[in-house]
């Protein structure tokens, strides 16, 4: 019987995960603490078994992501025995950089995009596994599997390497890198499809669940510390929210759901009506954004 | 994403999910000509299967009266064309790769460039592709256009076509003009060894016969488009096929543990099966198939697993594990047909980076036979290959790799070509037999070997290449070496650009072609002499990095010395010793390094001797220093490729 596309899709991934490890000097996979990471996390644990992942984990940390995401990384860091890097730009910290005063595009850029940049060299990392997946964004779906980098991190969509069957030019210069999205070809439903099949941990934001919120620009955004700002016009109220995607919480929106089991998600997936990109603000900031930010050096 | 119509319930039980889990995965191309409409088609089938989202339709509807190329109209094509390049210009530029799924199977597709210039882009989106729609507009019938996607569709293995008979709503929904491109089209398709095309009449603007069939094509009684792709038989003859395993890496988490993981290329293999590692011939059973979900009894086509052999035999990445009744090729000379992407043309005698799936390996183009014409499939004879073009040439490797013709494994039958400087993706690969000389001539063994020839001579060979700009002090320095060498007891030989020029390479002219089969030739000769014990000094141009770095990989690690004589070009063109400058700036030669052909200086040479202000004997006695310093094995430097 020919395998099903899950597998494929599955044994696609392994394929890619082992050929870096076999041809770069210094590969880390971009530990997000996100529903894809945790599925490459666990595809890492697959390519090498017996053996354990021959490369590190890197988070990298903008000081805003959700509490309960600190608490999921540092638990499966201790579980799984990882080699977890944490980087956080310095100088994000000294200007107290924030995205309710800054703005999500500066906020994004300073801590997300120039923080990568910096894990990157400093580690010199040749190659970074990220989970991004074609299906999220149109920029997305005209990227390589593996995408190279100049050595200021940039992203050249007009002249990207032919990537032809699964024969991987994986050569690059000294200070070149390659971005490697082994999820390429998933889609949103495949990855729960597979968490569920595989019975993958994830953050519990996934789940639905009762949760203090507050609407803003017609996003739910969770009070997630005592950081966030509550103008007089603000009301917070408990409700029935999980999260299809997460980030920094101030930029996540949630949706209203009562999807408490990962059976419950699969099924509210083969009816969603938006994409799940909907509930990111960076996304919204203007036309092509992903395209200029990938460009840039963003993942 | 959803794959259900919104109205239907919600799949809640396990058996549902259960289907939803195991549909087979189809891998399809959208291609033709510009403007056929390939980009529309795929919007308006995400559209219509109500695969675009409802945030996903806002965006649409305001770029489309931004951007759009459909009037008032949702412009479908804006949902695949996803960068800023392509939107401003109305083009699809780069392939895009969707997935989407139906009730009955999943689907990627990949949309693909229709201008010539993207050739390489929709052989990329092919490579991986199991069919293909072939666009073509109703208005203007077969272009130049769908003849080289059809062309590349066939020689890139991909047996399915469906052709879409496009805009069938601007000529009236008429049956005529549509009987008339398909006849055409099957016409000059027959040879290109299809096994299944499909004619379909429809609008892509319109949704007639994309997911329902269209009242007003009442004449057409075939399926429409997504009803043929949810019913094409996938194949799975890589199934039936032998077993192949291109080791991609070998784990080793302890000295108890040694398994050889890749993913399985064809065929199946059990516990118990004897295999045979590809290279060396040695043979071995099944112990175990790890997987971290535990063992499996039998491992098929398309599984990533890992393998444990019976007996310790030494495999690394790059070999093969296959079925010993049907083995690969292992050769160092095969024949293949090569699409060429690259702005640098491809050269014969150019040393470039074979890749296959899992192996790497230095290689040349020994023998371009010829081009293929891609709108008549006429073939050309051909000393290069341009960008976008097609040809049938013999390639050498510097060691032999395990492969299968193209046409019978798609996995183990292609490779990539890496331009060595650049590093691009220069050109793809298709193999189509090994060269029966590469099974045949087997090197001979000698007796009386190099270190022999060497402990006669008293010294070790060594290879001295001096580069350098017409003028430059080449010769001159090259003499006053070979005379200081020859009075300090050393067996010697110069090699002189002009003098070869005179005899061995007298059919060369000064194309690039002949540039670099000039220099293979000389370093070649320089190998045998060193082989045979002698100090080789060549002095040649040698413009290109490339023919350097073959030279170097040639010869034997630290005997192979590249020295830069450096002098400006005014200084050579102000000495011009023999009047050449003097005529290449007037026009009466063509080629001419420095002048109308490039010169490319060396990044990393053994030694960068700058010649204004300097005597030559200082020069030259600058050489002998470094050759008897590193001579004594004390600095020598170990140079990777």
């Amino acid at each position: 019987m020919p395998l099903s596309h899950l597998e494929r899709l599955e044994a696609e991934a392994i394929h890619i995960l082992r050929e870096v490890a076999a041809t770069f000097s210094r590969p880390v996979m971009l530990y997000s603490v996100g529903k894809d990471s945790s599925v490459m996390l666990h595809l890492a644990m697959k390519a090498f078994y017996p053996a354990r992942p021959p490369f590190p984990f890197l988070h990298v940390d903008t000081t805003w992501k959700f509490k309960e995401m600190i608490a999921f990384r540092d638990r499966m860091a201790k579980e799984l025995d990882l080699d977890l890097l944490v980087h956080v730009n310095p100088e994000g910290i000294a200007q107290n950089i924030s995205p309710f005063v800054h703005g999500s595009s500066a906020h994004t850029h300073l801590m997300k995009t120039v923080g990568l940049r910096q894990a990157l060299d400093k580690y010199g990392f040749d190659a970074a596994f990220g989970g991004a997946r074609r299906d999220e964004e149109k920029s997305r779906a005209k990227e390589r599997i593996f995408s190279f980098r100049n050595t200021a991190h940039a992203w050249d969509p007009k002249s990207q390497r032919p990537e032809m069957w699964k024969t991987y030019n994986t050569r690059v210069a000294p200070g070149e890198s390659i971005r490697v999205f082994p999820l390429s070809n998933w889609t949103e439903l495949d990855v729960w499809q597979y968490i569920l099949k595989e019975n993958i941990p994830i953050v519990p934001l996934y789940f639905a669940a009762r949760r203090p919120v507050v609407e803003r620009d017609g996003m739910l955004i969770l009070v997630d510390d005592e950081r966030m700002p509550i103008g007089a016009g603000d009301k917070i109220e408990e409700r029935m929210v999980r999260f299809r995607t997460l980030g920094c919480y101030p930029l996540t929106g949630a949706v209203e759901s009562d999807a408490t089991t990962l059976e419950a998600i699969v099924s509210e997936m083969l009816t969603a009506r938006t994409s799940e990109r909907q509930g990111r603000m960076i996304d919204r900031d203007e036309a092509g954004s992903m395209e200029k930010k990938k460009r840039e050096g963003y993942f | 994403m959803a794959t259900a119509p919104t109205d239907a319930p919600p799949a809640s039980h396990g058996e549902d999910r259960h289907d939803e889990r195991n549909k087979s995965l189809l891998r399809f191309i959208t291609c033709g000509s510009v403007d056929d409409g390939k980009s529309t088609l795929i919007g308006r089938l995400l559209y219509d299967a109500k695969l675009v989202l409802d945030d996903q339709v806002a965006t649409l509807e305001s770029d489309s009266r931004k951007h759009g190329n459909a009037g008032e109209d949702i412009d479908f094509a804006l949902l695949v064309d996803g960068l800023e390049a392509e939107r401003e210009q109305g083009i699809t530029i780069d392939v895009a790769y969707r997935s989407f799924a139906t009730e009955r199977r999943r689907f990627i597709v990949a949309d693909t460039p229709g201008h010539e210039e993207y050739t390489r882009n929709m052989a990329t989106g092919a490579s991986t592709a199991d069919l293909a729609v072939v666009l073509v507009d109703a208005r203007k019938g077969i272009l130049q256009q769908t003849r080289r996607h059809s062309y590349i569709a066939s020689l890139i293995g991909i047996r399915h076509i469906l052709l879409a008979v496009n805009k069938i709503d601007l000529m009236g929904y008429d049956r005529a003009v549509f009987d008339r491109h398909v006849a055409d089209y099957l016409a000059f398709a027959r040879d290109l060894g299809f096994s299944t095309i499909q004619p379909i009449p429809l609008s892509a603007r319109y949704g007639d016969n994309v997911t329902r069939r269209s009242g007003k094509t009442g004449w057409y009684a075939g399926p429409s488009l997504i009803e043929h792709l949810e019913t094409v038989p996938v194949e799975d003859a890589a199934l039936d096929r032998p077993f192949r395993l291109p080791v991609q890496y070998v784990i080793r988490p302890n000295l108890d543990f040694r398994g050889f993981a890749g993913q399985v290329a064809s065929g199946s293999v059990a516990v118990g099966d004897t295999v045979v590692v590809a290279k060396s011939g040695q043979s071995s059973r099944v112990r175990e198939i790890v997987t971290h979900d535990g063992p499996l009894e039998r491992a098929v086509e398309g599984q990533a697993v890992t393998l444990v052999l019976e007996d310790q035999l030494d495999v690394s990445r790059g070999n093969m594990l296959v079925a010993p009744a049907a083995r690969p090729s292992v050769a160092d000379q095969f024949q293949a047909h090569v699409i060429w992407f690259d702005h640098q043309p491809l050269l014969p005698g150019r040393s470039y980076i074979l890749r296959t799936e899992t192996d790497s390996v230095e290689a040349t183009v020994t023998a371009l036979k010829y081009s293929v014409d891609i709108t008549s499939f006429s073939h050309i004879a051909a000393k290069a290959l341009q960008m976008n073009e097609v040809g049938v040439c013999n390639l050498s490797t510097r060691a032999p790799i395990a492969f299968d013709p193209y046409r019978e494994n798609r996995s183990t039958g292609n490779f990539i070509l890496i331009d060595r400087t650049t590093n691009r993706t220069a050109g793809a690969g298709m193999i189509d037999y090994a060269l029966r000389r590469a099974d045949n001539i087997h090197w001979q063994a000698v007796e009386v070997d190099r270190a022999a020839r060497a402990a006669l001579k008293g010294h070790r060979p060594a290879v001295i290449w001096l580069t350098g700009l017409s003028g430059s002090g080449k010769s001159t320095v090259a003499n006053r070496l070979e005379s200081l060498l020859h009075s300090l007891g050393y067996h010697t030989y110069l090699l002189d650009g002009d003098n070869i020029r005179h005899g061995l390479n007298r059919d060369l002219g000064f194309t690039d072609e002949d540039r670099v089969e000039n220099i293979r030739r000389v370093a070649e000769v320089a190998r045998l002499m060193a082989d045979a014990g002698l100090i080789v000094i060549v002095s040649f141009i040698s413009p290109f990095r490339s023919e350097r770095q073959l030279a170097r990989e040639m010869m034997t690690k630290g005997e192979f010395f590249e020295v830069f004589i450096d002098t400006p070009i005014e200084e050579c063109a102000r000495r011009d010793p023999k009047g050449l400058y003097r005529k290449a700036m007037s026009g009466e030669i063509k080629n001419f390094t420095g002048i109308s052909s490039p010169y490319e200086p060396p990044e990393n040479p053994e030694l960068h001797l700058r010649t204004v202000g300097t005597d030559p004997n200082d020069l030259a006695m600058r050489i002998e220093e470094m050759l008897a310093t590193r001579m004594n094995g004390e600095t020598t430097r170990d140079r990777d490729v």
